[in-house]
């Protein structure tokens, strides 16, 4: 085990944590905002790539194909969204069937291939595993995905700050009161099932770029990956994080600690096969840590206490 | 103001859960009018509540708000006129969102939503007196989270952010039943001033009767579904609750005589 190759790994688990990063403030608005667990986005984490690299094959420039790929994101919200509000399916279910029927789109998407390949060579990618060292810092992969992040934070800031961004909130944290006080509570959740998955399909079109080529199973278990990073952000920056744009850096930060502990036990010598069950593990032992000191370690003095020494 | 023609509504109908909640609710309301509503558990006063908000649709009759028929209206159309406060001081206030943050989404009931700010620094002004009147000290905390307020404080809340739009009805829903006597008290006396002072029409819910009695212009009982005594004026003004019991006995046969009223 060489010290040197985890340090030349750094940048690029970086440059991945942080396009994660984006694909995970996408999951935040439904999972924290919302409160709901929407799977949808194990589908559109690749349809947005797929999007993204078949119209750049086709000639288009990446702002296009990027744009393209956030509104396909968010054609796929929104068939969540229906069926979990005009049709009644329970939001798990809802994310469940859209993301399954995903799969068969997106293979059409790639002309009936699993994966569709983009050379950084031949096409002006914005940004590429190939341009993270050695390159001029505006064609840094890292910087630009951070402006990207950047970008992103300040319009879901400024977002959630309106009338209608209120009213999402609102739905999310009590669906009683949000009716009470005139909310449409079911437009109000495919709005933000819509903004979450452009979201998340915008990071695919990024991360399809930077890998090189789409493929139809790069957003398997991509939910958990998100959460992840939204609870390791959590727990690490929460208390620093005093406003809405700061819980949102902090989801990216925690994305991009998630890689880089990724990276690190790669560097251990794990087999990269079993990173998913990792990945499955450390979601799982996170989630439940609230609930277990909530549970078990809850500071009450009981009856004739256990004196404190 | 409100016009109830032949309500009913079933519960799980064709089931062994089958519950005629309101079998035939009729009922005016002029303005300013101020309704007590008493009653034994199932009598069908929440479920009245429900079916004026829209909570879920009817299954016979016709809502008549202030000349508007509501009937098939959604709930969160029919908001526009309604001002509700529930019997759980968690239902009427978002947790994880301000104080302010909550009278700005109330002041916008009826109104589409934009994309212009949630909050502007002319209404915290206007937040920070209107809070003043609850007397609770929430006027120096505006930016705190509702989640951190006690029960009485979040129902005192509610019942500013039910008001703070006027609304053609206030439908209060057994909302101090929860709270401490003291605290039930100072809410029951703020809605008196609300109500008094911005003239509304409202309907209160109690399982007070000497509430009941001493609040409000007029009062009705329900049993199984239907309105079973409505008094109005100096007459109402003049009942006692032993008046009281003995409609509930001959209502019921008796079956009253260890409800939880008794001992109000």
């Amino acid at each position: 085990m060489n010290i040197g190759t985890l340090f030349n790994a750094l940048p690029g688990a970086c440059a991945q944590g942080l396009i994660w990063g984006i694909m995970a403030i996408g999951v935040y608005i439904t999972y924290k905002i919302l409160d709901l667990a929407d799977l949808t986005v194990d589908g559109t984490m690749c349809t947005g790539g797929a999007v993204c690299v078949v119209l750049m094959l086709n000639g288009y420039s990446a702002p296009v194909a990027l744009i393209c790929a956030f509104l396909a994101g968010m054609l796929a919200g929104f068939v969540t969204g229906i069926f979990h509000t005009a049709m009644g399916i329970p939001a798990i279910l809802s994310g469940i069937l859209t993301q399954l029927g995903l799969y068969s789109i997106n293979l059409r998407i790639m002309g009936g291939k699993a994966n569709q390949a983009i050379s950084v060579d031949k096409y002006p990618l914005i940004v590429s595993l190939r341009n993270i060292k050695g390159v001029p810092v505006y064609k840094n992969t890292i910087l630009i995905v951070a402006i990207f992040i950047v970008v992103i934070v300040a319009i879901l800031y400024w977002f959630f700050g309106t009338e209608l961004g209120c009213a999402i909130r609102a739905t999310g944290s009590n669906q009683n009161m949000s009716r009470a006080q005139g909310i449409n509570t079911d437009s109000g959740k495919i709005i933000g099932l819509m903004l979450s998955n452009g979201i998340v399909a915008l990071a695919s079109g990024l991360y399809a770029q930077y890998q090189g080529f789409s493929d139809v199973n790069m957003g398997r278990g991509a939910i958990v990956i998100g959460l992840a990073a939204v609870i390791i952000g959590q727990v690490l920056f929460g208390r620093f994080a005093r406003n809405f744009a700061g819980k949102l850096l902090a989801v990216a930060l925690g994305a991009i600690i998630y890689y880089l502990v990724l990276q690190f036990v790669l560097w251990l010598g794990l087999n990269s096969n079993d990173l998913k069950l990792l990945s499955a593990l450390v979601v799982a032992v996170f989630l439940a840590v609230p609930y277990i000191k909530g549970k078990y370690f809850t500071k009450v003095s009981k009856k004739g206490g256990v004196g404190r020494a | 103001m409100l016009k109830l023609i032949g309500i009913k509504k079933t519960f799980n109908p064709g089931t062994v859960n089958e519950k005629k909640a309101l079998d035939g609710v009729d009922l005016t309301l002029n303005e300013g009018d101020f309704v007590t509503v008493i009653g034994g558990n199932g009598a069908g006063k929440s479920t009245t509540l429900n079916a004026i908000a829209g909570v879920w649709p009817i299954d016979e009759g016709e809502i008549i708000i202030d000349g508007i028929n509501v009937t098939r209206l959604p709930e969160y159309k029919r908001a526009k006129y309604l001002g509700r406060v529930f019997q759980d001081p968690m239902t009427g206030t978002a947790a994880s969102m301000q104080i302010e943050e909550n009278l700005a989404l109330a002041s916008r009931r009826g109104l589409r939503r934009t994309l212009k700010s949630g909050i502007n620094s002319a209404e915290r002004e206007r937040y920070r007196e209107k809070l003043k009147i609850l007397d609770l000290g929430l006027e120096d905390r505006l930016t705190a989270k509702v989640g951190l307020l006690s029960g009485g404080q979040r129902q005192a809340l509610t019942l500013l952010m039910a008001t703070l739009k006027k609304p053609k009805l206030l439908l209060l829903d057994e909302h101090t039943a929860a709270l401490d006597p003291k605290t039930a008290a100072k809410v029951l006396e703020a809605t008196d001033k609300i109500i008094a002072r911005d003239n509304l029409t409202a309907i209160m819910i109690t399982h007070n009767m000497k509430d009941a009695i001493a609040h409000g212009n007029r009062l009705i009982m329900m049993h199984e579904g239907r309105i079973i005594y409505d008094v109005a004026g100096e007459e109402k003004k003049n009942l006692k609750v032993s008046d009281l019991l003995a409609k509930f006995e001959q209502a019921s046969g008796g079956e009253f005589a260890n409800d939880r009223m008794m001992l109000a």
